[in-house]
């Protein structure tokens, strides 16, 4: 499925390396953009594109923190919460966000909609409190951003806006690979 | 005065190619490979003196001569990996003036002899690297990137490339394994990069900030550069204020500026008007400092005697109101999470570092555990594989020098709270 629905951008990520190996990120990358989370198909997809144990796959997968390993929410809000995002009320902003979604950390919201985690630094502790949302940064936040934020992100799945797909931003960067 | 750097901030548009061009841009590399030889490129770079801005300060003229001369294959890689806590200058790098980097890299490439370049973005700033991948194709059309580059008989192909997550893979050699598709684990030098790097060629890892100094060194000379900054730290460095101040963000400064500047001019002070306790100047890699190091200069050597580091200079400033032991926590937290497991002292050492500070933080704490922290922190330095694990304990053994108070405020709280357990359970 990974091989048919990305060809033109697979092709171009390989041409960039003299060793095919290398184009594994960028390919799970674009596996998870397709089902969801690395599941099982996820990784042997990977590996047959590129003649790999799917193993190594699975090692990765475990490694890279990008990476899901267990089914996800349609959007995955990953709170900052490291140090400097902390000092500006990164852990009480996390701590509001899962009480309004009424889920632990890890968790997902019944309709499948949401899952919330914290992650280590992302390079914006300048606008704490914030969220990487499916590859996309939301900085600056505080409670009535953050509802306004769920708010519009339950409005883009009811109108199907973003289709299937998990990340805008995933789409967006590996088409530069097919020119 | 304007910045050298952080360019859009004074040029709007900048990071289109015909605005960038309209300021001097590409004029280095036109200079680079119509009327100096790659030496000249190397000496000049040798000349001014400017070294790593990823945290290391290593010199850069100096590691490209590293790289063997000759037809062979070889590859320049930036690291735009940026993952140490409090660090977010080379992102505003790539989205806000992104051919000062291309250019630097070209020129970098064209002084080593190297025909492919890749740019290791994390893989959390794809979402900041359109501009990045635009600029790129923009250099495609315009013969700034591909066969006979301006003109010359100098050729070379560029690259992005986005990692997934991994801190430790801004670390140089396990870049390079990341790059070729493994774990993030770095390797025990030597080889180092430059004679056996990527796919085991020279390779020349450079930090994206450093490469963004190097159009103007070699448009401008050695010398004018020279006249920014110290002696031996000269040249503009960005610095990332983040934490309990005013006016958090990236500021260009001159080396030499003093940290109380920093605080108190560039990011306008403690917010809230609460006052000032300590500052980790290079995220969490480096010892926390206190204010009788606040005079000291933002220059390779300036924190020594406070036996601190510039290092990426990501000064996290931390108010009156902060549990120092709180703030040992969330680091160490951060290297335990971030540590690849490679190296025995650093996986574990960090977990019990962890472990032992979070029992301390919880208030179940001893005097032994104090011991324990100190103990095993002294046992990693000195025998981790790379600098991570090295520099774990930075935030550890410096809270536990500069505020041994609190930590021992929290195991008499414990102690008084276990007395009064005993007294309770068993009335006198």
């Amino acid at each position: 499925m990974l091989a048919e629905k990305f060809a033109d951008e697979i092709a171009g990520i390989l041409k960039r390396f003299p060793d095919k190996r290398s184009a594994v990120l960028p390919l799970m990358h674009l596996a998870q953009e397709v089902y969801g989370y690395m599941s099982e198909e996820a990784m042997q997809d990977v590996a047959n594109i590129l003649e790999l144990d799917p193993t190594h796959v699975l090692s990765l997968s475990g490694f890279y923190t990008m990476y899901y390993e267990e089914p996800v929410g349609k959007y995955v809000l990953e709170v900052c919460n490291d140090l400097a995002c902390a000092l500006c009320g990164a852990d009480e902003f996390l701590e509001m966000a899962s009480r309004k979604l009424d889920i632990p950390l890890e968790g997902t919201t019944n309709d499948g909609l949401f899952t919330l985690k914290n992650v280590m630094c992302l390079g914006a502790c300048d606008r704490a409190p914030m969220l990487q949302c499916n590859y996309r940064f939301e900085e600056n936040l505080d409670e009535e951003k953050f509802e306004a934020l769920i708010a519009r992100l339950r409005e883009e799945a009811q109108s199907g806006e973003n289709g299937d797909g998990r990340s805008a931003v995933v789409r967006k960067i590996a088409a530069y690979a097919k020119t | 005065m304007p910045h050298i750097l952080l360019r859009h901030r004074d040029v709007e548009n900048i990071h289109k190619l015909d605005v960038y061009r309209q300021h001097d841009g590409y004029a280095a590399l036109e200079k680079a490979v119509k009327e100096m030889t790659p030496d000249e490129v190397i000496t000049e770079l040798r000349s001014s003196n400017l070294r790593g801005r990823g945290g290391a300060g290593f010199p850069t003229g100096l590691k490209w001569g590293f790289i063997p001369k000759g037809e062979s294959e070889k590859y320049i890689i930036i690291n735009t990996d940026e993952s140490e806590t409090g660090t977010f200058k080379d992102r505003e790098l790539v989205e806000k003036n992104p051919h000062q980097v291309i250019e630097g890299a070209i020129i970098a490439a064209y002084a080593v002899g190297a025909k492919t370049i890749y740019n290791y973005f994390r893989g959390e700033y794809m979402d900041a690297a359109y501009n990045f991948e635009e600029a790129l194709k923009a250099c495609y059309a315009n013969n700034l990137l591909g066969e006979s580059i301006l003109g010359s008989d100098f050729s070379c192909d560029f690259y992005c490339h986005y990692g997934a997550g991994a801190y430790i893979c801004g670390e140089e050699t396990a870049l390079i394994e990341s790059l070729m598709g493994r774990l993030g684990q770095p390797w025990s030098k030597p080889p180092f990069p430059a004679v056996e790097g990527l796919y085991r060629k020279p390779t020349v890892v450079n930090n994206t900030e450093t490469l963004a100094n190097v159009p103007y060194i070699i448009l401008k000379g050695a010398d004018w550069y020279l006249g920014i900054g110290t002696d031996k730290s000269p040249g503009p460095k960005i610095v990332c204020m983040s934490g309990h101040v005013n006016k958090p963000g990236n500021y260009e400064v001159p080396m030499g500026t003093t940290y109380r500047e920093l605080v108190y001019d560039y990011a306008g002070g403690i917010s809230g008007g609460k006052k000032f306790k300590a500052l980790l100047p290079s995220g969490g890699s480096g010892p926390v400092i206190t204010e009788d190091a606040l005079d000291a200069p933002l220059t390779f050597e300036g924190l020594n005697d406070y036996q601190s580091v510039m290092g990426s200079a990501s000064v996290i400033v931390m108010d009156e109101t902060t549990d120092m032991v709180w703030a040992a926590l969330k680091m160490i937290h951060f290297f335990k999470h971030e540590s690849c497991g490679k190296c025995t002292p650093c996986r574990e050492g960090t977990y019990w570092l962890e472990q032992v500070l979070h029992r301390v933080y919880d208030g179940h704490g001893t005097e032994q555990d104090l011991k324990t922290l100190e103990s095993v922190a002294k046992q990693m330095v000195g025998r981790c594989l790379c600098a991570l694990g090295e520099f774990a304990v930075s935030p550890v053994l410096s809270t536990i020098r500069h505020f041994p108070e609190e930590y021992k405020a929290k195991i008499e709280q414990a102690l008084a709270k276990k007395k009064e357990q005993v007294e309770t359970a068993v009335p006198a």
